[in-house]
């Protein structure tokens, strides 16, 4: 008897959790997929956004936009993708994952941080010098910032000096928390990952000319296609309010996207 | 297409030398270590049994990020050997040998520990009796008896440091021919979209294990065949 009662209970526990998940249909809910260079940003967008649309969901996944590129076309579950620059939205594109075509919403700038050395007025070239230590960066194999951070060495020509002393984070996050740790003296971080950090230190920028611009594009994916949200939130990132946080993390836009 | 490139190469033969350093590290630190907890009466003995397992159900990434933390120049022992002059661990190949010793500690000490509870207090009461001293009653009696327990100690504390990611995701900073292991390897391969590469190497990964395993076993049946 009592057993049967449990198995009741059990029985409308469950059919109340399944209605109640049917009951934000598909289009009330994305996963949105960004480059880990987004992450402080990317969180007050989506809080942004929430506070505008209290009746959607909107997730975030980061990660090195190599990897999120990975994933989704094995098949992950992301309705857009912010990516750190516009090569791997292509790819997207041309690999037939994408629903639209990619939209420059940022433009990246690397910095050189450190959390132990006074980097005011430092130079590229300078990290030749070893009192600077250990340098991190990320995996130029599959993260933007870390392909952008070797082409900086290398057109400073310290590429080979600094060999030795290279650590090289997963992605940008990873990179920038080796440097404040301190287990990194010195990272070549995205600006939008320490412009706002509550963690103490100093940077001097890389000067754009030393690297590719890191003009950071999004694309929905095909599963976002038909998603009215996944548009909406796009725009969003895009509009008034969207832009403002973004600029506030040092992301200065490309002038032909301006409204 | 080369089957292996050369980092790849690289990274393979780090990863052994990595796993075998450890395993010898392991056994030597792991014998006295097993001994004690067989044999003891100690009330410390259950808190540490507990200490040496922790490995087993902690997240690799909850290890290296202690490990970051403790051994970078903010932690205390980062400013311990910073003090006595010694060069921080994180992102060095001792740092990975420091890291995969606690890793794998639980897969070498329990093995030996079973072994030396299995050989029981009876043949070496005997041989202390024909005055064996305690050394000599550990390396000709206990030692060989419990020899098929060390190999499986060994296997598998070589076979799990082979396999090890998080830890080395979290401290290693994947630095060519010093901290970038196979697993690490296979992680940059996929993330790039370079699947044949992964492939590869991952297939050596998976026939390492299974020859290890199958090693094991193979080993197992010929003791109880002994017995």
């Amino acid at each position: 008897m009592m057993k049967r009662r449990w198995l009741q209970g059990l029985l409308a526990l469950g059919v109340a959790w399944a209605s109640s998940s049917m009951a934000a249909p598909a289009d009330e809910h994305i996963t949105v997929a960004a480059a880990a260079d987004l992450h402080q940003a990317m969180d007050e967008v989506v809080a942004a956004y929430r506070h505008d649309h209290p009746a959607s969901k909107v997730d975030v996944v980061y990660g090195s936009s190599g990897n999120l590129l990975t994933q989704i076309e094995q098949g992950a579950p992301f309705e857009i993708f912010f990516s750190a620059d516009s090569n791997y939205p292509q790819q997207l594109v041309e690999h037939g994952k994408a629903g639209g075509t990619p939209v420059p919403y940022a433009l990246g700038h690397l910095v050189m941080w450190s959390a132990s050395i006074d980097m005011r007025g430092v130079q590229v070239a300078d990290l030749a010098q070893p009192r600077f230590g250990r340098i991190a960066i990320a995996n130029p194999q599959h993260a933007p910032y870390g392909k952008r951070a070797e082409q900086a060495l290398r057109a400073a020509g310290v590429w080979d000096k600094v060999q030795s002393r290279l650590v090289f984070g997963d992605n940008i996050g990873q990179t920038a928390q080796f440097a404040q740790s301190g287990n990194a003296q010195v990272g070549l971080v995205a600006e939008s990952l320490v412009i706002n950090s509550p963690v103490k230190g100093s940077s001097a920028p890389v000067p754009s000319s030393l690297y590719e611009p890191l003009k950071q594009s999004f694309v929905i994916t095909r599963r976002g296609a038909a998603n009215a949200l996944a548009k909406d939130f796009a725009s969003y990132v895009q509009g008034g309010q969207g832009k403002a946080i973004l600029s506030r993390y040092g992301f200065n836009l490309p002038v032909e996207n301006a409204p | 297409m080369a089957l292996l490139t050369e980092p790849d190469m690289e990274a393979l033969g780090l990863t052994l030398r990595l796993a075998s350093t450890v395993t010898v590290l392991l056994l030597l630190l792991g014998m006295p270590l097993a001994w004690w907890l067989a044999h003891t009466r100690s009330r410390w003995r259950r808190p540490l049994a507990a200490v040496v397992a922790l490995p087993l159900v902690l997240p690799p990434t909850v290890l290296g990020f202690y490990l970051l933390m403790l051994l970078g120049p903010n932690g205390v022992v980062g400013r311990t050997m910073a003090a006595l002059g010694l060069a921080a661990l994180p992102f060095t190949f001792k740092g990975l040998v420091v890291a995969s010793m606690i890793y794998s500690l639980p897969f070498v000490v329990q093995p030996l520990h079973n072994a030396f509870e299995s050989v029981g207090r009876r043949p070496l009461e005997v041989a202390a009796c024909l005055r064996a001293g305690p050394l000599d009653r550990f390396f000709s009696v206990a030692l060989p008896l419990a020899w098929p327990g060390v190999l499986t100690a060994a296997v598998l504390g070589f076979a799990h440091t082979v396999g090890e990611f998080g830890v080395v995701l979290m401290i290693g900073g994947n630095i060519p021919g010093q901290t970038r292991v196979l697993s690490m390897r296979i992680y940059d391969h996929v993330q790039a979209g370079e699947y044949h590469q992964a492939n590869v190497l991952s297939l050596c990964l998976l026939v390492v294990s299974f020859a290890a395993l199958l090693a094991m076993s193979l080993l197992r049946t010929r003791r109880q065949a002994h017995d």
